[in-house]
């Protein structure tokens, strides 16, 4: 047995667990992510690669013979930094999680459920597991945000759950459009030989497949002009749910944008490059002015997460063209889990607090809160990308990569596209900053006065988490050369 | 053993069972509905031992009746279906008694129990049947036995209303069937679908409208029974007003054969491009628009039997999907499939429907307000019951619409599929209305959440079976295409 098909089992075993024994729930979901933690980091230290494009600690059942439905795990570099990340993230978001009040079984029972989808979505080499397990998380959420989300949960949560089905449907058709345009007479859904096919050039999957993959993947990841259910749903949420979310859940569409749409849409993605550049202007500048406009923490987070996927998307772009910004959109993965994972934790533990995220309401809150706002000044630099984070190599690696991407002509669309992109940080900084101040520093009103710090145990995930993101952003290396091997340029 | 012995031994069992009920004074009624399912079990054991080489090939039956795979296939399904529907009945008893005229010693409700078994009956011989009189009589068998089920709660105004409705469109659409019948009869000579198909073949161009005009006939007549749009409008109301095991039996027998009685016609008339085409683009824009319709009028119900209605419509409109498809293979276990996978879940719901209205008494969306907290398994069960028909991965309703959208796809019918799409959407939305029920909304004012809905162990033993078929097909579905034809 392979122990890819624990890091699935544990959880959902957990989840079970958590059903049936909802007095014990917090115990047991700490156990089992931790367990799971722990797996995934004795993965990534004992994995040697098996070569190019090979992928390791395989197992296969076989489901449907008939349509090439394979149960089929197995972990290359890549998957194995994004299972690092869904196991850290997991850990953190079950440890930071505020006391869920009414019917704690079902609270973490669907946290459980959350990180079991993306531990098999990331390991699973069979597509049609790969969709299938992501879709696992999709009712988890709808019931978190609408039992134990704030604001207007309702609205959000039916919002959310109808768009994402919507995107995961329209990406179904698109992935059996391209299961049916296979070559070959013998049916498969095997990823390798899907990748296989479309490095060799031997397929030519029909325009509407590509656009179907693009929405569809889009949507998930927020690519604008389908972003709009990603803020809403991540301020309301419950804050492990949009750690979860937004962390890891999220980059499952980018995981399936760089491994299946690059090697085999080169065609139609140097086609339609310019749409998606302008798209990306989009999700950087648009949403992050927009960003700047927000007036609650939780939504400026939720908008901030957003307009970080354009970096992602413009190394899915340049990605055509080379490696580096392809791994540089791997690496910002990681970074951007990580830190938009820790703020999500800061802001739930501030709204456990004071029962407010308005910045018009909060204020001086460093003075009460002094590891608070130390760990927030933190993840908040993090998040900007400054230098010592994994967001840092990872954005440099994307904007040289897009940059050379667009070949020699001088101001082409990738090369405006990236100096918007870099605009964008300035941007982040702008708000990033900005919350930093109206949160913590200046004037306190009197209410706040008695407020008491996080405990550490509240505390302790938001370090390991910067903790991690800043041995990636010091020593990059670690996880370059994980990607780099799986992630080559067709 | 000779095949045509499942359906004469069930109608006597049925028999047996009305003449002991009148008879037998003093005995339970629950006996005759405990009969009647050890009546379909015997029966759908005995479909294992058939073999269709026993039939007399010389007996004037073979033309009219056929034991191919297809039809041992839904013989089976049928009588599965029949089963659940039993025990539904039994459950049932307490809320029928309260509308019939005599509430004593549950007068009138042993009929109840014989009833679906001559439903039962002929709706496998309808699966068999290889000629248009075969295909009427036994439509009309089964029709007949629908119409008394239907109308069976006389003091409830809805049922009487539904049973009034399905009576006369019921009797509209056999009629329409009967004057498409006439039309390819008077013209091709023949009634049986083997000889049908070998008429059209040589068929000169020129006879062909009035063989195209009898078939149309023939489609509404077929449409209506499977709750194809434009033909769906008794669904509704029928299926509200019904009992709700007569609702499941309708939803999920009556439609399964609709669409096999479908496949046989329309195979008779494929062997000439001239019908089929266009059959094959009819049924496409049916596809279309019982999709549309049925996802869309789903969205506003507020009574979760009249939900349920709409979205057998909607399903309807997936299989007339895979059909409109069958040019590209593969269709035909699509359909079976979906047909499967739709008697699993839909008797899951109505399973867990009945626990839920006859301890509330009622079968209102806001009656499951809050289901998590008096019975957390049963909110469960229901959750899984329709995320399986939204079509969520890991239950058997993912792999239902899988197939049928990849068969749609190979076939090339873009615009269907987009329209399908459209439709999962509005699915997603009043689906999970039901969920949002059981987990977000708190119980209705004036009730505690000591009113538990306590289940019987026969209907727990259901709703398991159930439930753990709609996990396992979730995730391994071969083993029912090994029973496949």
């Amino acid at each position: 047995m392979s122990p890819l098909l624990s890091l699935i089992i544990i959880p959902l075993l957990s989840a079970v667990t958590c059903f049936l024994v909802p007095s014990r729930a917090r115990f047991t979901a700490m156990l089992g992510t931790s367990l799971n933690f722990l797996l995934c980091v004795g993965l990534v230290v004992g994995y040697r690669p098996a070569g190019d494009g090979e992928f390791s600690f395989l197992m296969q059942w076989p489901v449907l013979p008939g349509l090439g439905i394979h149960f089929l795990l197995g972990v290359d570099g890549f998957s194995l930094v994004m299972l690092l990340l869904s196991g850290v993230v997991s850990l953190c978001a079950v440890w930071a999680s505020p006391d869920p009040g009414k019917s704690p079984g079902l609270y973490f029972g669907n946290i459980l459920l959350i990180s079991a989808g993306v531990m098999g979505a990331f390991t699973s080499l069979d597509v049609f597991f790969f969709y299938a397990f992501h879709e696992l998380a999709l009712i988890p959420t709808f019931l978190l945000i609408g039992i134990w989300g704030s604001g207007d949960r309702q609205a959000v949560a039916w919002k959310a759950t109808i768009y994402l089905a919507f995107g995961s449907f329209v990406l179904l058709l698109g992935l059996i459009g391209l299961f049916l345009a296979m070559p070959g007479d013998t049916p498969t859904f095997d990823m390798r030989q899907w990748i296989a096919v479309g490095r060799l050039g031997e397929i030519n999957p029909p325009a509407w497949v590509y656009f179907a993959l693009l929405f569809g993947f889009g949507t998930l990841v927020s690519l604008f002009p389908f972003h709009t259910w990603a803020p809403a749903a991540y301020a309301s949420a419950p804050s492990p749910a949009s750690m979860l979310h937004a962390g890891v859940l999220k980059k499952f569409g980018l995981y399936g944008l760089l491994r299946l749409v690059v090697p085999i849409f080169p065609g139609a993605m140097i086609e339609w490059a310019n749409l998606l550049l302008v798209l990306i202007a989009c999700n950087i500048l648009y949403v992050g002015y927009v960003t700047m406009a927000q007036k609650r923490l939780d939504w400026m987070i939720g908008y901030s997460s957003v307009m970080h996927m354009g970096y992602l998307f413009l190394g899915f772009a340049g990605g055509i063209y080379n490696t580096l910004s392809l791994t540089g959109a791997g690496m910002l993965i990681f970074g951007h889990g990580l830190s938009v994972a820790a703020l999500f934790a800061l802001a739930g533990q501030l709204r456990a607090k004071t029962g407010t995220l308005e910045f018009s309401e909060l204020g001086g809150l460093g003075r009460v809160m002094p590891m608070a706002g130390l760990l927030f000044g933190f993840a908040t630099m993090a998040s900007i990308g400054l230098p010592g984070f994994a967001n840092f190599a990872g954005e440099v690696m994307v904007f040289f990569g897009a940059f050379a991407g667009g070949g020699e002509e001088f101001l082409n669309a990738f090369q405006v596209v990236t100096v918007a992109a870099v605009w964008g940080v300035v941007i982040s900084a702008v708000y990033g900053l900005r919350a930093y101040r109206w949160v913590f520093f200046g004037e306190m009103p009197e209410r706040w006065a008695g407020l008491k710090d996080c405990a550490p145990g509240a505390l302790m995930p938001v370090v390991l988490l910067i903790v991690f993101s800043m041995i990636v952003g010091f020593y990059p290396q670690l996880l370059i050369s994980l990607l780099t091997p799986s992630l080559l340029v067709p | 053993m000779n095949p045509i012995l499942l359906e004469t031994i069930l109608v006597c069992v049925g028999f047996l069972l009305l003449l002991a009920e009148a008879f037998a004074g003093g005995v339970r009624k629950s006996v005759f509905g405990y009969g009647a399912m050890v009546g379909v079990f015997g029966v759908f054991v005995l479909t294992f031992w058939i073999d269709a080489a026993a039939m007399n090939s010389e007996a004037a039956y073979s033309v009219y009746y056929s034991a191919d795979d297809l039809a041992v296939f839904f013989k089976r399904f049928v009588l599965l279906a029949t089963f659940c529907v039993l025990l539904m009945a039994v459950e049932f008893a307490p809320v029928l008694q309260k509308y019939l005229p005599s509430s004593a010693g549950g007068a009138g409700l042993g009929e109840f129990y014989c009833l679906p078994l001559f439903a039962c009956a002929g709706m496998m011989w309808l699966v068999s049947a290889t000629d248009f009189i075969m295909i009427f009589v036994s439509l009309e068998l089964v029709t007949v036995s629908f119409y008394v089920m239907v109308a069976y709660m006389r003091k409830n105004a809805l049922s009487l209303e539904a049973g009034v409705k399905y009576l006369i469109l019921g009797a509209l659409s056999t009629g329409v069937l009967v004057y498409g019948i006439a039309w390819i009869f008077g013209i091709l000579g023949t009634t049986n679908l083997v000889g049908i198909s070998q008429a059209v073949a040589v068929l000169p161009p020129e006879k062909s409208v009035g063989v195209l005009f009898g078939l149309g006939l023939v489609l509404i007549s077929l449409g209506f029974k499977v709750a194809a749009v434009p033909f769906q409008f008794w669904v509704p109301d029928v299926y509200q007003g019904a009992p709700t095991p007569v609702t499941a039996y309708l939803s999920v027998a009556s439609k399964a054969v609709g669409f096999v009685v479908l496949m046989r016609v329309m195979d008779a008339f494929f062997v000439a491009p001239y019908y089929g085409d266009r059959l094959l683009s009819t049924v496409a824009f049916l596809a279309g628009m019982t999709m549309l319709l049925g996802n869309l009028a789903a969205i506003p119900q507020t009574n979760f039997k009249r939900l349920l209605a709409y979205s057998s419509v909607a399903h309807a409109g997936y299989l007339l999907m895979a059909l409109a498809s069958v040019a590209s293979g593969g269709a035909g276990y699509a359909i079976a499939f979906y047909l499967v996978v739709y008697l699993i879940m839909t008797m899951l719901a109505f399973a867990v429907t009945i626990v839920v209205s006859k301890s509330l008494g009622g079968d209102n969306i806001s009656d499951f307000n809050g289901l998590s907290k008096r019975n957390p398994w049963l909110a469960l069960a229901m959750a899984i019951g329709v995320l399986s028909l939204a079509g969520l991965p890991f239950t058997a309703g993912f792999f239902g619409k899988f197939f049928v959208f990849v068969s749609a796809l190979d076939a090339g019918l873009y615009w269907l599929v987009g329209i399908g799409a459209f439709s999962v959407a509005c699915g997603f939305y009043y689906y999970l209305k039901v969920l949002r029920a059981m987990y977000w909304l708190p119980l209705s004012i004036g009730e505690s959440e000591n009113t538990r809905c306590s289940i019987s162990l026969p209907l727990g033993a259901l709703l398991v079976v159930l439930v753990v078929l709609t996990l396992a097909l979730g995730v391994f579905p071969s083993p029912v295409f090994a029973l496949m034809p």
